[in-house]
């Protein structure tokens, strides 16, 4: 969306009247269509994971999950552009290498705690009736 | 001759000159703080999603995920979220527009939107428990209601400030200062619909398969 965070906001405040208020905001400038594309979209990507799983359109729940997954990926992408109006130049790019550490760190995050928990879950569990039978 | 260096740099054409010339904006610092604040707010949510991934499945031979949820309900609750998420968006075109009622009309939808969501996951909660479900049961519903009860807990304050932030407007009209609270209420707001995102994707719909 170019009318958002666009540098040019100020020519488009100068636009419109010289109150003085104005020139100090230096926020993104949404539009009607950006907001309703972004909620068109989030409908359209809400309202599929909720037919697959509700009406177990696939066999396999792995399947179901990994697309589901995946809608709901792309749907917090389309809440970053066109509801938080996320773009490389808000606040000098700040916005968005604070973003881009946050990914990396939730991404460790989760991952790690999986990958930890899942080795220790296999590594000290019992395994089978039986052998929780034969523990000590 | 040597002197004169000192004035070179006062006298220097635009593209030499090294400090800011533009206009400063203020403003820019709040919201930049505020974006860093929603960050550090991601990074509790996602402890609890990977606390939620680690233990989610763990039942202790008590009801699981697809025997307790209701998907409909479910998908109620996501819609309420999303329609506050488009109409705080309206305010704040109304807020562009600088049209005072406009902005209170759509921020008191918002809120009504906001309390509905609320209002359902209080029953479902409620609903739970009263089955038995509560969150001492299982590991899994300690994690379940630790990530949905904390994302609820956003939306109430998020709540509370848009009640407080519609008296300050109404108040104070749209001056500068209530102008940079909107915009910060609406990245707040938005942020708890990405997050919802997750929670309905992630324990709803993955725990219902």
């Amino acid at each position: 969306m170019s009318a958002l965070h666009t540098p040019s906001a100020h020519d488009a405040h100068d636009a419109h009247g010289h109150d003085h208020d104005d020139h100090d905001d230096g926020a993104s400038h949404s539009t009607f269509k950006g907001y309703a594309i972004g909620f068109v979209l989030s409908v359209i990507l809400t309202a599929i994971p909720f037919w697959l799983v509700m009406a177990k359109v696939f066999d396999k729940p792995a399947v179901t999950s990994m697309v589901v997954l995946a809608f709901a990926a792309v749907q917090i992408v389309v809440h970053m552009i066109y509801f938080l109006h996320m773009n490389t130049k808000s606040e000098g790019g700040w916005n968005m290498l604070a973003l881009i550490f946050t990914i990396m760190v939730v991404v460790i995050t989760l991952s790690g705690s999986l990958w930890v928990m899942y080795h220790l879950n296999h590594n000290m569990m019992p395994m089978s009736p039986h052998e929780m039978k034969n523990m000590p | 001759m040597s002197l004169s260096t000192p004035h070179v740099a006062v006298n220097a054409p635009d593209n030499l000159r090294f400090y800011e010339t533009e206009e400063h904006h203020p403003e820019n610092g709040t919201l930049l703080g505020f974006w860093l604040y929603l960050m550090s707010d991601c990074l509790i949510f996602a402890c609890l999603f990977a606390v939620y991934a680690v233990l989610g499945r763990s039942y202790a031979a008590g009801p699981s995920g697809a025997d307790l949820f209701d998907l409909p309900l479910v998908a109620i609750n996501t819609s309420m979220l999303l329609l506050s998420s488009i109409t705080y968006g309206f305010a704040m075109l109304a807020m562009q527009k600088k049209r005072v009622p406009q902005v209170l009309i759509w921020l008191g939808i918002t809120g009504l939107f906001g309390l509905a969501f609320i209002g359902l996951e209080l029953y479902e909660f409620h609903h739970l428990i009263h089955q038995g479900a509560g969150p001492q049961r299982s590991a899994f519903l300690s994690a379940f209601f630790a990530l949905v009860g904390t994302h609820g807990l956003h939306v109430t304050f998020g709540i509370i400030w848009l009640v407080v932030l519609m008296f300050q407007v109404a108040r104070g009209g749209l001056i500068a200062a209530n102008r940079r609270r909107l915009m910060c209420l609406s990245m707040f707001w938005h942020f708890l619909d990405v997050v919802w995102i997750g929670v309905f994707t992630f324990v709803y719909l993955m725990g219902s398969l």
